[in-house]
């Protein structure tokens, strides 16, 4: 332990904490913009910058560890006047759009303008200009807004280990782009949208499908049935300042019929029906000498990485569509015919946590016929724009549940939104598959958690199943290494690529708030622990699908419309 | 044609980056795209590490040089003598920017900042040809005389030529 002053307030901090970490534990806030949490400090905007005594320089605190004894200002006239001078150049070198900008009222530099009472321009020069990269099927960059904090470098280097973006050129050149600044569709990127969540502004942001919903809705020949995904429902109320972890479910279906949908359906349900094709598709590739390990498929970030840089790892990856392509599929075969509608008259969206899934709805192989399964993907962050213009007042909405039959889910579901959850809903049928026995104990808590890689292994009826979570592409590499290599003791593994999962998707709503993983991520278990069926093999309304139509998991029909393909991108 | 660099360095060590990339350079007179991307993996860094560092540092070339190099001054002295439009000239004239090159390979055109050559401002060179004293309308002369060129002069003398 340290002590130090800061603020004539004596502090007591751990050795080792930097100067912004102690003054945040006693209240002091001091504004950060190129600083990130648990990353090693990169020390580039100096906006943090205080004083410390018998030190010349202005200090930046993000970067500077606490001393015994250490004076420190953060709020001195000098300090206050460098802090504003940082932030008059960024603005001047910034796009003047804010009224029709997409982070308009969540931007970190309108924020700093506004905190630090800038009122006029007093600084003019040449300010850059930059064409916005529209190339992908699910983001956007628009250089002009970046300034240059190097968040999403970081973020996509150091935590996703994919590293498609870097600062590129110098001086007033500088910018973060790609390697020769190509489209993002081209290049490494899986379009995971993890930096879009850093980004302190509009430089990074979805692509949105609002425009073409909202054609679909008024399109009086079309059937418009909506879902949404698992992990949307805990972290919509936050963008309503409820508290993290809210469970919205009830408004966001009344919600959703608000906006005229005709149906408002759930990804839970064929989450469930994932679980049925999954948990038989590794049973059977277990007693039939299938490529094992076998990894889960529901994440197409994921996907997208495999087939870009490790083709051989194709076969190992479940055929599986992800939940919301099954859904998509199953309305527009199943459900078209039980209720007489022409499948190219339905138009399906889906609202998902995700950015990579508006990429993934495009992929050609994923349609009947030519249809595609999905017809647009739309945010979490989008859907609170359409309330909002719809004039939807999220707070005083009543509750409403989802239609059916593609509205009925069990807890294992639920779950699917949070690292760990598919490999527990998954056990949790091929337990039952297997031993003909349910589970004693259905939390499997191994499972659970933020850990990088987390491992257990399961005894069924004598047979022994080692299985892998791995929370976060970054943290995937040494378990391809060791399967291409043939070493891998494991028969399943999940691959998620955002760390916590969908609940911290690159769709969900920004803000920097402390432990929204780990809040988030109760809320799904706590809708999982109040569920009366818990386990996907009890879905009712899954079992009658299979009974009126699939037949059974891995039926013919069942590969024709519920699983997929891969290919090698390399 | 430049797989033997590899052999000096030790593969997946990061320092090594620089080394390479002047190497490879060496032999091409820029880094291909193909070299970047191997060199990247070789290193064992994202491409677009490997590209933001050469385009950091002005001493690598992504694009190869032309036949003919144009260095175009834009000093104080020939600023004040309207470099600017000479400049202007030649990009119009051979419809490339600045550090550019030109499809057919023949041009490239850089801006340096004094080629100390100020008593015959505004100034350009050729290869190793000064021509000084530069109006708008020698441009498209000059230009014709090295398009005809295949190689690039290696005269031991440089020559001056005022216009
Ligand atoms: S979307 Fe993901 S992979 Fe692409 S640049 Fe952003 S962080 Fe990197
Ligand atoms: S794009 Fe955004 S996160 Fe990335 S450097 Fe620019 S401002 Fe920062
Ligand atoms: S936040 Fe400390 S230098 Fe940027």
């Amino acid at each position: 332990m340290v002590q130090l002053t800061i603020n004539n307030i004596k502090v007591n901090a751990e050795a080792g904490m930097t100067i912004l970490d102690a003054a945040k534990s006693v209240g002091i806030s001091i504004p950060t913009l190129c600083h990130l949490k648990n990353l090693f400090p990169s020390g580039a905007c100096r906006i943090c910058s205080v004083e410390v005594e018998g030190m010349r320089g202005l200090i930046p605190s993000c970067a500077y560890p606490v001393n015994e004894g250490m004076v420190v200002e953060t709020n001195t006239p000098r300090v206050r006047s460098a802090r504003k001078t940082i932030v008059e150049l960024l603005v001047e070198n910034h796009p003047q759009d804010c009224l029709i900008c997409v982070r308009n009222k969540n931007c970190e530099l309108q924020n700093l303008s506004e905190q630090y009472g800038l009122r006029e321009h007093r600084y003019s020069g040449e300010s850059k200009e930059h064409a916005i990269d529209v190339s992908s099927a699910s983001m956007e960059r628009d250089p002009a807004k970046c300034i240059l904090c190097g968040r999403c470098v970081r973020v996509c280097h150091e935590v996703q280990h994919i590293g498609a973006i870097d600062f590129t050129n110098r001086g007033f050149n500088t910018i973060v782009t790609t390697p020769y600044n190509k489209g993002l569709n081209i290049s490494d990127c899986i379009l995971c949208g993890q930096c879009i969540l850093v980004c302190p502004t509009a430089a990074l942001r979805e692509k949105s499908a609002l425009k073409d919903v909202a054609n679909a809705l008024k399109n009086k020949n079309k059937y418009t049935i909506v879902q949404v995904a698992p992990a949307v429902r805990a972290t919509l109320g936050e963008e309503y300042n409820m508290p993290l972890g809210t469970d919205v479910t009830g408004q966001m279906v009344t919600g959703l019929r608000r906006l005229g949908f005709k149906k408002v359906f759930d990804t839970n349900f064929s989450a469930d029906l994932t679980i049925m094709e999954e948990a038989t598709e590794l049973i059977h590739r277990i007693q039939n000498g299938g490529s094992l390990p076998m990894f889960t498929s529901c994440c197409p970030g994921w996907v997208k990485y495999a087939e870009h840089n490790r083709p051989e790892i194709l076969p190992h990856i479940s055929t599986c569509k992800s939940p919301h392509e099954m859904e998509g599929a199953v309305l527009k075969t199943y459900y078209a015919k039980k209720m007489g509608l022409k499948p190219e008259d339905i138009y399906v969206v889906s609202v998902m946590p995700c950015t990579v899934k508006k990429y993934e709805s495009a992929r050609g192989e994923l349609a009947e016929q030519t249809m595609a399964d999905v017809d647009a993907v739309i945010t979490t962050r989008e859907l609170v724009r359409f309330f909002k213009m719809a004039g939807i007042d999220f707070d005083d909405l009543p509750q409403d549940s989802f239609d059916n039959p593609l509205g009925e889910s069990t807890g294992a579901a639920a779950i699917f939104g949070t690292s760990g959850g598919v490999m527990e809903a998954a056990l949790r049928t091929a337990y039952f598959k297997i031993s003909g026995k349910e589970l004693d104990n259905l939390d499997l808590e191994a499972v659970r958690g933020l850990d990088n890689v987390k491992e257990a292994s399961i005894d069924i009826n004598g047979l022994t199943v080692n299985i892998a979570v791995v929370n976060g592409i970054g943290n995937v590499g040494p378990i391809l290494d060791d399967v291409a290599a043939g070493k891998s003791k494991y028969h399943f593994i999940e691959v998620m690529t955002c760390p916590g999962r969908c609940i911290n998707g690159g769709g969900q709503p920004i803000h920097q708030k402390q432990d929204k993983v780990v809040k988030r991520m109760k809320a799904l278990y706590q809708i999982d622990a109040n569920m009366k069926l818990r386990k996907s093999h009890d879905n009712e309304s899954v079992k009658t699908l299979y009974k009126e139509f699939f037949i059974e998991p891995n039926s013919h029909k069942a590969h024709e419309i519920l699983h997929t393909e891969y290919f090698d991108r390399k | 044609m430049h797989n033997h660099i590899f052999e000096k360095y030790p593969a997946k060590d990061k320092s090594q980056l620089i080394p390479l990339l002047q190497d490879v350079q060496a032999i091409y007179g820029y880094l291909p795209e193909l070299a970047l991307q191997e060199i990247a993996d070789y290193v064992g860094l994202p491409l677009s590490r490997v590209y933001g560092v050469a385009t950091f540092y002005n001493q690598f070339r992504l694009t190869p040089l032309g036949e003919n190099i144009i260095r175009v001054c834009r000093g104080t002295a020939c600023h004040v003598k309207n470099s600017a439009n000479i400049l202007y000239a030649l990009e119009s004239a051979l419809k490339i920017k600045a550090g550019e090159t030109t499809r057919d390979r023949k041009f490239t055109i850089e801006i340096v900042a004094c080629i100390g050559a100020c008593s015959i401002a505004p100034v350009m060179t050729v290869n190793d040809d000064y021509h000084g004293r530069l109006t708008v309308k020698d441009v498209p002369t000059i230009l014709k005389k090295y398009q005809t060129t295949t190689k690039p002069k290696a005269s031991a003398e440089p020559e001056v030529k005022l216009a």
